[in-house]
This record gives C-alpha cells, sequence and structure tokens, in this order.
C-alpha cells in the first residue's frame, strides 16, 4: 500500500482545512428539524417525572408509592431512595413515574407519599467560621521562605476574594430516553460520551455493554456536566422495563437541574501578596476554601500559572467545604476561572498598590509561566493591549474621568492542556467516488462534524462537498468522551489517518491505469495524478471506478499515550482585557469592549474556532455580571432554580467583542489544539481588575452585580 | 439578565374564556412557587360554578389547533400548554422546553402575528388563532432568510435555544423591518443562549432585515 506522509500539509497549500466554512448541522439547527433526545416521540413513548426530596439533609423513613401506582396511566414507578436512605441535598431523586403522559406523571409522582426525619443540614460555605465539621482544612504548603519575603517586599497588598456556585444551566436538560427490551436497551442520551455510556449503565442494570446502544445526534448543551447515564439513565431503564420495554424518556425539570445536575465550585481566598518596586512578585500567600456540593471539591490552583513554575515563595491552606448542595461537576476548564480570578485579582491589587500598570506587572508575573509560554505570554499582553487601546484609555485605580459612571480596564490571563482523547475512525471509499467518515463521537455545538469533514476532504484533495459523515451511535469506531478541549486533537488525527489510509488503498488501484508506482501518487483537486504531472490524472470518479465492485474501508486511529508531534498540541495561553464602565449610584456593571487574545495551533476552520471564543467569552461575561446560586441557610433550599432568578446574559448585556486567534506558521506547526476551554477562563478576572480599576475599590465578590459593587463602594462587606 | 417581552395575554380581552383554569395555578403546587399559584388556583377552581357551560376538563378534551396553515386534532387536558401540545402531541420539536417560566425563549411560536412563549400559553387557548411554528415559516427543503442568516452567522452553538431564536427574530422583524442595532437587543432580549451565541445573532437578525428586505419584505 502507498504510504502518505501523515503530516498536515503546509499551510499555504490547504484548500479545505483552514477555510470558513458554515457548520455542517446548521440548517438542521436553524429550521428546527434537528432532533435531540429531548424531543423524542413514539406512539407507545412513556414520559417519566420524578419526585425529589424538599429537604437538604433527611432520612427516608417511609415511602408508599401506590397510590401513584394505581393511578390510571401510569405504566411503572421506581423507588430510588427507599425508606432508611438518608438524603444529602435539595432535590435529590426518590422516586420517578412513568405514565402515557407527562401531565398524569407528574401528579402520580405529587402521589407518592414520603415521610422523612429531617436532619440538620449546611448549605452555605460563605462563612468558614460557621461550616463546623463540614469543613477539614487542608496541610499548609509551604514553597521558598514567605515570612522574609514579605519582610524584604517593597510592597504587600492584602485582599480577600470570592467567587459563587453557579450552575450549568444546560438548555436541555439532562435526561434520556431508554428502551429496555429483553437482554438490550437501546438509548438516546443527551451525552458528551457517545462512546463510553453504556459501559457506565452496564454495571448498574447487569446488561452487557455490547447489547447497549447509544444514539444522539444533537445535543442542547453540556459544558462539562453531560457525561455518564448519571441516575435517571439508569431510572429511564428501570421503568421502560417494569413496563414492558416501552421506551421511557426522563427528563430532569428544569427547577431540579439547576438542583442537582451540574453546578462548579465556589472559591473563597484571603490573599496575601508581596513584591518589589518594579513589579517582581516575590511571595503569595493564601488561605482558600470552596465547596462543589456534598462532595467537597474545589481545589483552584493558585497561584495560577505560577506556582508550578517559578513563584519563589508561597504559603497556602485550602479547606474543602462539604454541603448539603448537589455535587459539583466539570465546568469547561474546572478550577482554573477560580485560580484565574484570585490570582489576576490579587496581581492588580499588587500592581495598584506600588502604583504601577498592571501590564507591566503582568508581563513579570508571566515570567513564571511554563518557559515555552513566556514568551507567547508577553507577546499576548502587548497584542491584548494594542487592541484595547490600553495606553490611552487605561488610568491609574480610581482615577479616570467622570463622575457617576466611572470607566476601567482589566486584564485576566488563562492556561489550558488539550491534547487529543482517543479516536477511531472509518473511511470507506466507494466505486462511485462517494466517501463515508464514519466516528463514534459527538458535536456539542463546538462544530466537530464540520471540522472532521474538513480534514478528510483535505486529505483526499476533494471539495468539503465530498465527504459524507457519520457521528453519534456507539456501533461507530469508538471515539471518547468531549471533555478537556480533547475532540477535535483527537478525532482530526483519526479521520487523517483513516483518510490517508483509504487514499493508498486507492492508490494502488489506480496505480496501474496511470503507469505510476502508488508511492508517485498525489490527491489533488478532485484528482488523482503523478505528482507534479497534472497531465498524467484520473477524476476522482473515475480512480474510484477502479476499485470494481468492493468498496475501501480503513480504520485510523489516534491514541492518546501515544503522541503525535506535529498533528495535534496541548498547553495553550491567553490574555483577555475587559472595558468597562460603572454606575457608581446603581452600582450597574457594563462591559463596552472585550478582547481576547488566544494561543492557538493549527485551526482548522477559522469561523468556528471564532465561535468557540465568542461563546466562551460570551458565557464568562455572564457568570462575571450575573450568576450565583443563592441557598437558604434557613430552609436548606436553592431559591433561585430556575432562569429567572438565576440570571443569563442577554443580548444586550454582550459588548463587541474583538478575537484575536495567534494564526502564525510557528503555532501552526504544533498542530491541532482545542479551543473549547482555554477562553473560558479568565472572564471575572478581567472584569472584576476592570471594575476596581473603574471605582478605585476591589469589589471582592464576584458576581459584579449591582448589591456587590454597591457594598464595596460603601466600604460594607456582603 | 434578559429584558423581556411585554407578558402577551394568552387571549384576545374579546375572547371567550374557554377555561376556567390556569396554568400558574396547576405549576405552582409543590414547585414552591408559592402562594400566587395556588391562591389563583383556589380562586379560580372554585369560582366556577359546579356543571358552567364553559368548563373543561380536568380530563382530556377534543381541541382543534390551526397550526402552519392546517388544522389538527388533538386531545389534551385542558392544563396541557400549547409548547406541550405540540412537543408531546404533534411532534413539532422545534419549540423546546428549557425554563418552562416563560423567561428564556426557546419555545418562541407566532400566535395571530405575535410572538408568544408557548409554554405559557394554553393549548385549548390556542383554538381559532394561527400558529405558526418553525416547522411551518419555509417550503420543505428550503431556508427561510432567517434561518439562513443565524447559518451564515454562525448564530447557533449547540442550536438548542436557535428555533425559539429565529421565530422571535422572524416575529421581530415583522414588526421591526428596518431595526437598529439597539432595537434589535431590547426586540431579541427575551430569548437566552447559554453556549453564547450572541455575537453571531446580532449580526444575523440585521442580515436577516436586509435579506427579506431584498425579497420584497416577504417574511415566510
Amino acid at each position: 500500500m502507498a504510504n502518505i506522509a501523515e503530516q498536515w500539509p503546509p499551510m499555504e497549500t490547504r484548500k479545505v482545512m483552514g477555510q470558513r466554512i458554515k457548520r455542517a448541522d446548521g440548517p438542521a439547527k436553524s429550521s428546527g428539524h434537528a432532533k435531540y433526545a429531548s424531543d423524542f416521540n413514539s406512539k407507545d413513548l412513556l414520559f417519566a417525572v420524578y419526585n425529589t426530596c424538599p429537604y437538604a439533609h433527611a432520612r427516608v423513613t417511609k415511602i408508599d408509592t401506590s397510590e401513584a401506582e394505581q393511578t390510571k396511566g401510569v405504566a411503572a414507578v421506581h423507588v430510588v431512595a427507599q425508606a432508611g436512605a438518608e438524603i444529602q441535598w435539595e432535590g435529590a431523586e426518590i422516586a420517578a413515574v412513568a405514565a402515557s403522559s407527562e401531565e398524569i406523571a407528574r401528579d402520580a409522582a405529587r402521589k407518592i407519599k414520603v415521610e422523612y426525619e429531617v436532619l440538620p443540614h449546611l448549605v452555605r460555605e460563605d462563612d468558614l467560621s460557621k461550616a463546623g465539621s463540614h469543613a477539614v482544612a487542608g496541610g499548609e504548603e509551604v514553597v521558598g521562605d514567605p515570612d522574609k519575603a514579605f519582610q524584604d517586599a517593597d510592597g504587600v497588598h492584602e485582599g480577600f476574594y470570592s467567587i459563587p456556585v453557579i450552575t450549568h444551566c444546560c438548555l436541555e436538560t439532562h435526561g434520556s430516553v431508554v428502551q429496555w427490551q429483553g437482554d438490550s436497551i437501546m438509548a438516546w442520551p443527551s451525552t458528551q460520551d457517545v462512546t463510553t455510556w453504556n459501559n457506565q449503565l452496564s454495571p448498574n442494570v447487569k446488561v452487557a455493554a455490547a447489547n447497549i446502544k447509544v444514539k444522539m445526534d444533537y445535543i442542547g448543551g453540556g459544558f462539562g456536566s453531560k457525561f455518564g447515564p448519571d441516575s435517571w439513565g439508569e431510572a429511564a431503564a428501570r421503568l421502560s422495563q417494569k413496563a414492558g420495554g416501552r421506551p421511557v424518556k426522563l427528563f430532569l425539570e428544569r427547577s431540579t437541574e439547576q438542583k442537582i445536575a451540574g453546578n462548579r465550585p465556589s472559591a473563597f481566598a484571603k490573599v496575601k501578596i508581596g513584591g518589589k518596586k518594579d513589579g517582581t512578585i516575590t511571595v503569595f500567600q493564601a488561605t482558600s476554601w470552596a465547596t462543589g456540593g456534598f462532595t467537597g471539591g474545589g481545589s483552584p490552583p493558585i497561584p495560577y500559572i505560577s506556582k508550578q513554575n517559578g513563584m519563589p515563595n508561597y504559603r497556602l491552606v485550602h479547606t474543602p467545604v462539604h454541603i448539603n448542595a448537589g455535587s459539583s461537576r466539570a465546568w469547561r476548564a474546572p478550577n482554573n476561572q477560580q485560580a484565574s480570578y484570585i490570582t489576576c485579582s490579587a496581581i492588580e491589587d499588587f500592581a495598584a498598590k506600588i502604583d504601577m500598570d498592571p501590564v507591566e506587572v503582568f508581563r513579570k508575573a508571566l515570567e513564571y509561566a511554563p518557559k515555552v509560554r513566556v514568551e507567547t505570554y508577553k507577546l499576548q499582553l502587548d497584542k491584548a493591549a494594542e487592541l484595547a487601546n490600553w495606553k490611552q484609555r487605561w488610568h491609574p485605580r480610581g482615577k479616570g474621568a467622570g463622575t457617576t459612571v466611572k470607566h476601567g480596564l482589566g486584564i485576566g490571563v488563562a492556561q489550558w492542556g488539550g491534547g487529543g482523547h482517543n479516536s477511531q475512525c472509518r473511511t470507506t471509499i466507494n466505486p462511485d467516488g462517494s466517501v463515508l467518515v464514519e466516528i463514534g463521537t459527538q458535536d456539542l455545538g463546538t462544530g466537530t462534524r464540520t471540522i472532521i469533514a474538513q480534514v478528510a476532504a483535505e486529505s483526499l484533495g476533494l471539495p468539503y462537498s465530498g465527504v459524507k459523515l457519520a457521528i453519534g451511535s456507539n456501533d461507530l469506531p469508538r471515539d471518547a468522551a468531549s471533555g478537556g478541549s480533547t475532540t477535535v486533537g483527537g478525532v482530526s488525527v483519526s479521520t487523517r489517518r483513516a483518510t490517508l489510509a483509504a487514499l493508498g488503498k486507492l492508490f494502488d488501484v489506480a496505480a496501474p491505469a496511470l503507469g505510476a508506482e502508488p508511492d508517485q501518487l498525489e490527491a489533488v483537486d478532485g484528482h488523482i495524478r503523478v505528482k507534479g504531472n497534472p497531465n498524467k490524472s484520473l477524476t476522482w470518479v473515475s480512480a474510484c471506478k477502479k476499485i470494481g465492485t468492493g468498496k475501501i474501508s480503513e480504520m485510523g486511529e489516534f491514541n492518546s499515550r501515544q503522541r503525535a508531534p506535529g498533528m495535534n498540541d496541548q498547553g495553550v495561553a491567553g490574555v483577555q482585557i475587559a472595558d468597562v464602565s460603572v454606575d457608581t449610584e446603581t452600582g450597574i456593571v457594563k462591559i463596552n469592549k472585550y478582547v481576547a487574545v488566544q494561543d492557538c495551533g493549527l485551526i482548522i476552520n477559522p469561523r468556528l474556532a471564532e465561535s468557540q471564543i465568542y461563546g466562551a467569552i460570551i458565557m464568562g461575561i455572564s457568570t462575571a455580571l450575573f450568576e450565583q446560586r443563592v441557598m437558604d441557610e434557613q430552609t436548606g433550599r436553592m431559591l433561585n432554580p430556575d432562569m429567572e432568578f438565576y440570571k443569563l446574559a442577554g443580548l444586550g448585556d454582550i459588548p463587541e467583542i474583538v478575537v484575536h486567534l495567534d494564526i502564525r506558521e510557528e503555532n501552526d506547526k504544533r498542530g491541532v489544539i482545542g479551543l473549547g476551554e482555554p477562553p473560558a477562563v479568565p472572564i471575572c478576572a478581567a472584569v472584576g481588575n476592570a471594575v476596581a480599576n473603574a471605582i478605585g475599590v476591589r469589589v471582592p465578590n464576584m458576581p459584579m452585580s449591582p448589591d456587590h459593587v454597591l457594598d464595596a463602594l460603601a466600604g460594607r462587606r456582603a | 439578565m434578559s429584558f423581556k417581552k411585554t407578558p402577551e395575554p394568552a387571549r384576545p380581552a374579546a375572547a371567550k374564556p374557554k377555561s376556567g383554569f390556569s396554568r400558574r395555578g396547576f405549576i405552582g403546587v409543590g414547585l414552591g412557587s408559592g402562594a400566587l399559584g395556588t391562591g389563583l388556583l383556589e380562586k379560580e377552581g372554585t369560582a366556577a360554578p359546579a356543571g358552567a357551560a364553559n368548563v373543561a376538563g380536568p380530563g382530556p378534551v377534543p381541541i382543534t389547533l390551526n397550526i402552519n396553515g392546517k388544522p389538527m386534532k388533538l386531545n389534551v387536558e385542558p392544563r396541557v400548554t400549547l409548547l406541550d401540545a405540540l412537543r408531546n402531541h404533534l411532534d413539532l420539536t422545534g419549540a423546546k422546553r428549557v425554563c418552562d417560566r416563560g423567561t428564556c425563549g426557546a419555545c418562541t411560536v407566532i400566535l395571530n402575528g405575535r410572538t408568544v412563549y408557548s409554554c405559557t400559553v394554553l393549548a385549548i387557548d390556542a383554538q381559532g388563532k394561527d400558529i405558526q411554528t418553525i416547522e411551518g415559516i419555509a417550503a420543505p427543503g428550503k431556508l427561510h432568510p432567517v434561518s439562513q442568516a443565524f447559518w451564515d452567522n454562525d448564530g447557533q452553538q449547540c442550536g438548542y435555544c436557535t428555533p425559539g431564536f429565529v421565530m422571535a427574530c422572524k416575529g421581530f422583524l415583522d414588526e421591526h423591518p428596518n431595526p437598529t442595532l439597539a432595537e434589535v437587543e431590547h426586540g431579541l432580549g427575551g430569548n437566552l443562549c447559554r453556549c453564547g451565541t450572541y455575537v453571531g445573532v446580532r449580526k444575523a437578525v440585521l442580515e436577516a432585515a436586509k435579506a427579506i428586505k431584498g425579497q420584497g419584505g416577504k417574511n415566510g
């Protein structure tokens, strides 16, 4: 078989990769025809609804489902929490009912009689002194000699910073449709992991993973919260089995979604930071705490970026707090937003303390970045400052013009890994010239479909339209979960390899007709030709006819344990700047302009790459200005489990966003790097710093809501 | 934070109520939405005298909905929202159920020419009205200029908010054929997106306005 070098073609010769092709599934989505798991319908479909726990901490003492079971239209009841079960958060699943209509299921779920012994709870972690046994401090972590460093420092700042728990608030709530017939299960979940969803359900229901088929074409948001089947996947399966194998649709109601189906850990930190007059930070000390719900969690890596790389002196004590609330889940760059926020806030405060331009202090602080990234950060700082018009617009803290509406600029920085996840791909070339690329992956809205087709078309010398694609089923070659910004790195390489392997086979069958050896052939512009000799060529279709009656079908694989230098990479930097106005009378923060300079590798589709960055920033602006889960210590309940009082940013809240993708040959040579997470990291940091720069005082608590801003202006600690 | 649409009355003031039931009343029970919900339920539920001629339900009742120009018959309980009727009974799943409380706009449809959150309209109250859903705004295999503009400007990622946005945009452009950016931001402030597609959405709305004008103002 002809061997074709797998390295990406040079930037200047690419025809399909690098093009701003519109997303493949755009028409299906914007016409309303795209079918999500929650859109599943069938004649015999049953609707399932949960009865959930109204208490933050309780023991189920008695549960009686008889009235629910006798309700006309109810097909099955599944008890999740039997008598004796201890419930650790409000909204936890007690029992589920499947019925012929959603209305009947809701009624029946309410007819389940549950008696509880209510137990003491803790649902707030903001005051660590009240956490008692829910908080167990970790050990002290010391590097260098922090005490001496503080003594020697020219400037020292002490500050407090907090960032609350926020919820993923996926628009399509968590859930699935499951049909369990005999010894096999068919599932239509909303998941970020089509390939191994079955493996996670299998042991719980004692059905072989091979007998669990999973299919998903579209997912209405995941952001790190939708990997496995969760208890609702299992509940849907059990209800289906009890109901004689009818399909059961179990999607969480919005209020339950907000309580139990995903949140991001909070972070609180008392920070002491010190350094030299020239802006060099020499010491960082933090007493921090955080909650990730009942299972604890949340451990921001502070001091961000510098901790592992060169910060000479630091002292850290971190306390995870276990509270009676739904457990946290991965969130678009887990722990990084919190760490970036705390660290960048402290750096900005230190800069104000020593009367220096924060750009210069950040420039010095980023000397502590991994060596390979230091120059990148410096270039990014300069570029971001240029795009934000920093030299003209920046002023020392609180010294801007304006009487009641004050203007400010702030910086945030980010890092992320990336790389590629395990991925297998099958490329089939048919004698009629049609091409099918199959991967058991999923497109979360990131554009995975589109970029796979672009890679395949590029590799075959075909136009984008020359490739058909199948994803979204565990019958297809195995892929992996879409998390950690690893999808594009995985699927692009597996697609490249499978497609080149298939092309090699095509060269074998086409070579005799061209009077050449297979190794002398190339695929260019819809032709198979002798390298550099357009006169000795076959059209794509006539070359494919040489396949005869069969077809060419080849596999390609990316294994994350075997690096593929130049094909994909990990490790990216990013710098962002927020330009804000703060109304000091109302406390309202308005973002005027937002600049993101993003390190990237090889960009397969600039349009979709930019959309990832826009999306990350818009989501970040939403968290920086509006979002927080509000818990009531008295009742143990979440007070805003909805979308009315759990605020998301709307169209009018979003400023002009300037994205600068650092597309250069030097970066391109690193290969493909995922962009889902890196740009989502520094928004709270940049916005918080801009607000401090505007009004002259630090607003310690995220979000930058009017109450928090007014509290800071009035000198109140919320 | 959204600028919400002015709440649309579920029925024109002149129309005779077909049902004495309030959806808010039903959804209030057990969901912690408090005294307002249950209060309405008690008041309205007891206000109707027994055997009153215009009381429907509580079991399923036959209704006819005029959807995308076609009469469609179905049996629904009076408490079923237009959204759930579309999705669960008619397999018209373009409108999505997201907040289910008239906040996010993912369920937007056009009712007698006005955009409404279909989660806040009862199916039985939508009888006798022209209901336009996203499935009915373009000929099969064609894209409506608004849908096209959302695609062209990448005003979509996961796509779950997109049909609602497209319908809200269509309704908005019917009333504001030459919108300014500020009008777009205000007029479509009642639709929320989680992936962060607003940059594309803004461009899409302005471009759709131009495209529709180019077609002689025909908006579906």
